[in-house]
């Protein structure tokens, strides 16, 4: 069920294009380890949601990548220069937004914008137009003059946002970005992730599963530690497929009628109106019974697939794996 | 890069009212202890006067001036260190520093810089008291300046101390009485007695006082240099523990 071979196995031809490559990466607090041999790589013009619950070692990636800590074993490539030989070139290949904006508040957002590109080695000259073009993809320019301590904290985010796409890194690392805003920010902040996925990697932590179905091509899940699942949204439908329906009819008919239709595993009453029919994968009797419904007049008025939700495919993963 | 950084931490200082505020309460203390020791010169001056080698006004008012600041800015230097490292660990701006594209030697040079420059306003500042005797009487131009040189650097010795213990906590305040302690130590390490032990040579005061005579002793100027390039080698080691460290 977890493929996760085709995923890390990349080819010569595909490495040009892989712009984070995690091999291997180890990291323990004392004697707990939150990371374990965590590999996985990031292709340019993807999204990757990364997933997982409180404590699975979600941020510690996120810090390890971003350079804010260094891993015990195993190796971070950056846009083809490893973390640790050429911190620099590395890091300038990079846009992280932590957890917890790294904001001074006594600073107006413009001058904590031109602040940030001097530090990413924006030349001079460029740096107002790159300030203004960061203020645009979130909607900051009203606020440029403004004491960032006085704004609230949506736009306290969105600060910290621009502050990681200034310098239009080939990377984007972010870490939980719609906390503290309102849904159209949120609405908003998806649309630029997306957006920001067309021409640059970005990784996205967070545990708000719609916001990775919304804004993600492809969804990692980890869980203490190590990954659970690396597959892409198309291949998540093969997981989240249906397998079973539920049925209503004003006259139900005896189960074992339904149990004779091709592809029917077993199919259980609830003593009410409802029928839960189980099916094999890649045979749908909903056609069949819709005309055998008609045929004898049960009265059908719902018939509904049972989609495994992601979040239901969430929790499988992660509980399955701790208790073992 | 590093003057970046240092730009901002200078411009950080002038937006808090701390800056300000040091640079008065010095400035209003210094004053005073200047006015009383012209004071004392004048009640002096008869017997001076009778003296075949008396002492000038230079070491007795400018020297006593300068070994005064140097107790004053002992107090301070804490206050404006303090926040370099420990406030930036405090409110997560660290990690901004962390992942741009920049050395920790950078990130350190840059924040020693920008306190240095803070203080050079504020020496500039005190060497304007001797400076204004000038108006009155003439001053022996080759110690006030072998006196500054002195001051500034055992400033330079100071702000590296409380760099480094700034990189050591999270809680300013931690870090500001750590390193009041720390350089009273150093201050006080030529109490320990006999005139010659390695202790005594270790006082930032010992090495201190030949300055303010207007003796300029190279090895005095190696043993603060050597001084500052260990604390900020301490500090960027500890900066870059920070990611091993949990």
């Amino acid at each position: 069920m977890l493929d996760q071979s085709t995923e890390l196995q990349s080819s010569p031809a595909q490495n040009a294009d892989v712009l984070v490559d995690v091999k291997d990466v180890s990291r323990s607090y004392g004697n707990i380890r939150a990371v374990k041999n965590l590999s996985f790589s990031i292709r340019k013009g993807e999204v990757l949601g990364f997933l997982g619950p409180n404590g699975a070692g979600k941020t510690t990636t996120m810090q390890i990548i971003s350079g804010n800590l260094a891993a015990d074993e195993g190796s971070v490539t950056i846009a083809g220069h490893d973390l640790l030989q050429q911190p620099k070139a590395a890091k300038a290949a990079l846009g992280y937004l932590p957890e917890q904006p790294p904001l001074y508040r006594e600073l107006t957002v413009n001058e904590y914008l031109d602040y940030c590109a001097a530090l990413n080695r924006i030349a001079r000259k460029q740096r107002k137009e790159a300030r203004e073009r960061a203020k645009e993809s979130t909607g900051l320019l009203d606020v440029g003059g403004r004491l960032i301590a006085n704004l609230s904290k949506g736009f306290q985010q969105r600060v910290a946002l621009a502050q990681a796409i200034i310098h239009s890194p080939p990377v984007i690392i972010l870490d939980e970005p719609t906390i503290g805003l309102d849904p159209i920010q949120i609405r908003e902040t998806r649309g630029l992730i997306r957006e920001l996925g067309k021409d640059h990697g970005v990784i996205l932590s967070t545990h708000i599963l719609p916001e990775v179905q919304a804004s993600c091509d492809r969804v990692q899940i980890i869980n203490n530690g190590s990954l659970v699942l690396n597959e892409t949204i198309d291949g998540l439908a093969k997981h989240m497929r249906s397998l079973s329906l539920t049925v209503a009819f004003r006259r139900p008919p005896a189960p074992a009628q339904l149990e004779q239709l091709p592809g029917v595993t077993a199919v259980q009453s609830d003593g009410n109106q409802h029928l839960q029919v189980l099916h094999h994968p890649g045979s749908d009797p909903t056609e069949e019974i819709v005309r055998l419904a008609t045929q004898h007049d049960w009265g059908l008025y719902e018939i509904q697939p049972l989609g495994v939700s992601l979040e239901e495919l969430f929790v499988e993963l992660t509980s399955e794996k701790s208790q073992t | 890069m590093i003057f970046t950084i240092a730009w901002r931490e200078l411009k950080g200082l002038f937006l808090s009212p701390l800056a300000w505020a040091i640079l008065a309460v010095v400035q209003v203390i210094l004053a005073f202890l200047f006015l009383s020791h012209i004071e004392g010169y004048l009640l002096l001056q008869p017997q001076l006067a009778a003296l075949r080698h008396a002492p000038g006004v230079t070491e007795l008012v400018v020297g006593r001036l300068f070994a005064s600041a140097a107790i004053v800015l002992l107090l301070v230097t804490p206050l404006l260190t303090m926040r370099l490292i420990s406030e930036e660990r405090r409110s997560r701006t660290l990690s901004l520093l962390f992942s741009a594209p920049l050395s920790m030697t950078e990130i350190i040079l840059g924040k020693y810089l920008g306190i240095m420059v803070f203080l050079t306003v504020l020496l500039f500042l005190i060497a304007l008291m001797p400076l204004s005797l000038l108006m009155v009487t003439s001053l022996d131009g080759g110690m006030v300046a072998s006196g500054l040189v002195g001051l500034a650097l055992l400033l330079a010795a100071f702000v590296a101390v409380g760099l480094f213990i700034s990189t050591l906590t999270q809680y300013p305040g931690v870090a500001a009485i750590s390193t009041f302690g720390v350089l009273l130590l150093f201050w006080l390490l030529d109490w320990s007695g006999k005139e010659d032990n390695l202790l005594a040579y270790l006082s930032l005061l010992n090495h201190y006082e030949p300055f303010l005579r207007g003796v300029f002793d190279s090895a005095n100027a190696v043993y603060y240099l050597l001084f500052v390039v260990a604390f900020l080698v301490l500090s960027v080691r500890r900066l870059d523990a920070d990611r091993l460290g949990g």
